[in-house]
């Protein structure tokens, strides 16, 4: 998998660049003002002390989502599954805030940390299939994804409530939010997590950077037959590296349980915070600062889109489209050196005609 | 007895229903696979036909009335949906894109798309409900069969019976044609295909292609047996449970064919099952999850093992080897 050496700042800038050229593009086609549009996006993202909270609570999962993602392309995986662990996360979290009647120095990092298991185990699973059976992790995971989806639906209706569509809220011990912050930033639900998310891009830069269990990591994505030569064991890294994916993934579910929400609803379908996490991942090309930085942009985007209709009465689904083509862009970077390879040969035609012509 | 023929009068002709735009779509998933290009885009293009057939469907009732409408919204869809496909050959034949990457961005860009233009045309989130839908009727002289006729012929779907058709047509053309013999051999050796002169990429286009149509027709189907109407939760996941009915089906039209019709029972179950008395007690939940954990219990090998193409998700560049 080549998903690893997409670490040139360029063709991620690039591409962000097609990818708002052509939401341009499609504003003007439908007889929108495209600069009218981008500037009702910006406002709506940052206008007020409450756009500016709502982004942050968007970015906060982004960040740890994209981290899951990221974590597992390092090592050669691709974790499609952070959905599902999302979902797992959610309900551990939730499950735990209300369950227990604890003081909030226990209670809390109880909650986040049982967010954290489930969804490490979530993510285990298929690493685990994958180790032992070479079963391809991209179908199993997005298995996985249905089989969180329906499961978790199920117990929330029969066992953490009673037929019920939504959970009661957690205790406040086990919640995220913060007074200072809600204060700073009133009506939004912006909520702690965000310093957790950036401690967890911390903790990703240095356990992949700096620690031997990093550097094993990264030498199994790069080359599993090098490092089973050199001694290392190539199943346990699989293994160990979708449960930490995961469990990073388990995380962004805590994120919207006792942080955004407080609660959890029974849910028809995705999120789309682990889908979107792999635009994430490969936007800030699997490192911790790409990542927080990619995460930002989706967050603004997201959260910005939301205001065109009132603004400039563009649809914010435009939104979902310019992201989408960032992906195909990142994705195809192929074709983004093509297009650079094409340009440097007209530029040196041109340079060598003019010498020429000087020449002569 | 007659007891046994009334629960599977209530099953059979529902969980074929439920199969039908499962079975279009996987054998898209079908031939794209065996060509080499991994589809997760499945869902998008499920998207996009029903999207497409909806709009139609709205736009074109008038003029071309009940009995015609649905068919040619299915059509469009298709034709629309191998346009749309077009996008993943690009990405992943032409500029190597990651084909897993690819189909994620194809998947967010359907619905994109169709959410965007469904505001842009209609002025809201959703669409009215469509009036040209696909009706459910008796097929003559065979639902006449005493026994087998109620259950399989009564009250069924033509489109039921195009797609066990058309299952059968995709497996002549892939195992008994020159052409399945090259889309096979592009996904299993692609060197060795162009070694002997095949022409690789254009192959590849041609599968994923026939994959957007299948699953414009599938998705374009789907909305028009079940939904009505396009919104942002009319295809919610039957493009990965036919993808999961490729593999279940070791990418094999007839498997894949009988992978749909079972993941077909086990839906229709999980909706109708709390009326069958044997049922009653089993919570759905778990008729839900069967058909994604069934797939992975075929891919460990508990079900027999499923053996991907060779080449599967790797792009051709000629002469890297």
């Amino acid at each position: 998998m080549k998903l690893q050496k997409l670490t040139g700042v360029w063709i991620p800038l690039v591409s962000i660049f097609f990818g708002l050229l052509a939401g341009a593009i499609i504003m003007l086609l439908f007889g929108y003002n495209p600069v009218a549009g981008y500037i009702a996006l910006w406002n709506g993202a940052f206008e007020e002390p409450y756009y500016t909270g709502e982004t942050i609570r968007l970015i906060t999962p982004y960040i740890l989502s994209g981290l899951a993602v990221a974590f597992a392309f390092r090592t050669g995986l691709l974790n499609i599954g952070v959905e599902g662990q999302v979902l797992v996360g959610w309900l551990a979290s939730v499950w735990i805030g209300l369950a227990f009647n604890l003081p909030m120095i226990i209670h809390l990092p109880l909650a986040i940390i049982a967010a954290i298991i489930a969804g490490g185990l979530w993510g285990f699973i298929p690493g685990y299939l994958k180790a032992k059976f070479h079963v391809h992790e991209v179908i199993i995971t997005i298995m996985m994804n249905y089989v969180a989806l329906y499961s978790v639906n199920a117990i929330i209706r029969n066992v953490l409530t009673d037929g019920s569509e939504r959970t009661e809220h957690v205790a406040e011990t086990a919640s995220l939010k913060v007074e200072w912050l809600t204060q700073l930033m009133p009506n939004s639900n912006v909520h702690a997590g965000i310093i957790l998310a950036v401690g967890a891009a911390l903790f990703y830069w240095y356990f992949i950077e700096k620690t031997k269990y990093g550097f094993e990591l990264k030498a199994v994505g790069y080359n599993s037959y090098a490092s089973e030569y050199a001694g290392m064991s190539v199943k346990r890294n699989i293994m160990v590296s979708m449960a930490i994916s995961g469990g990073f993934a388990g995380l962004a579910g805590a994120m919207e349980g006792i942080g955004n929400f407080g609660y959890m609803t029974l849910n028809n379908g995705f999120t789309n915070i682990g889908f979107d996490g792999i635009a994430i991942a490969l936007l800030g090309g699997n490192t911790a600062v790409g990542v927080v930085m990619a995460a930002g942009l989706f967050g603004v985007l997201k959260n910005g889109a939301l205001n065109m209709p009132l603004s400039a009465g563009v649809p914010h689904e435009l939104v979902d489209i310019i992201t989408a083509l960032i992906i195909f862009f990142v994705a195809a970077s192929y074709m983004i050196i093509l297009f650079r390879e094409k340009l440097t040969n007209i530029f040196n035609n041109v340079k060598t005609k003019l010498q020429k012509g000087r020449g002569k | 007895m007659s007891a046994i023929i009334d629960v599977l009068q209530s099953i059979i002709p529902s969980a074929f229903m439920f199969a039908t735009p499962l079975i279009f779509t996987a054998l898209g998933g079908v031939l794209s696979e065996r060509s080499g290009i991994i589809n997760i885009g499945l869902e998008g293009l499920m998207i996009m036909g029903a999207f497409v057939g909806v709009i139609v469907n709205l736009e074109l009732y008038n003029i071309l009335g009940s009995s015609l409408t649905p068919w040619v919204s299915i059509l469009i869809a298709a034709i629309v949906g191998a346009l749309f496909a077009s996008l993943h050959a690009i990405a992943t034949v032409t500029f190597r894109a990651d084909q897993v990457v690819s189909g994620v961005a194809i998947n967010f860009l359907a619905l994109g798309i169709g959410l965007f233009l469904i505001k842009q045309i209609y002025g809201k989130g959703q669409t009215d409900m469509v009036q040209g839908m696909l009706r459910s009727t008796d097929i003559p002289l065979l639902s006449d069969i005493p026994i087998i006729g109620p259950i399989f012929f009564e009250n069924t779907y033509y489109t039921n019976w195009i797609a066990v058709i058309l299952a059968f047509v995709v497996w002549y053309v892939i195992f008994k044609t020159p052409f399945g013999l090259r889309l096979r051999s592009v996904g299993e050796h692609p060197f060795a295909a162009d070694s002997v002169g095949i022409n690789v990429n254009r192959m590849r286009y041609i599968a994923v292609m026939l994959s957007g149509f299948f699953g414009g027709a599938g998705g374009a189907i789907f909305a028009l047996t079940f939904a009505g109407n396009f919104y942002q939760g009319t295809i919610s996941g039957q493009g990965f449970i036919a993808l999961a009915a490729v593999v279940f089906g070791k990418w094999h039209p007839i498997g894949a064919l009988g992978a749909a019709l079972f993941f077909g029972v086990a839906q229709s179950l999980s909706v109708i099952g709390s009326g069958i008395p044997l049922l009653q007690n089993i919570p759905s939940v778990y008729l839900q999850i069967a058909p994604y954990v069934l797939t992975i219990l075929a891919l460990v090998g508990l079900v027999g093992r499923a053996e991907a193409p060779k080449s599967l998700g790797t792009p051709f560049v000629k002469g890297s080897r």
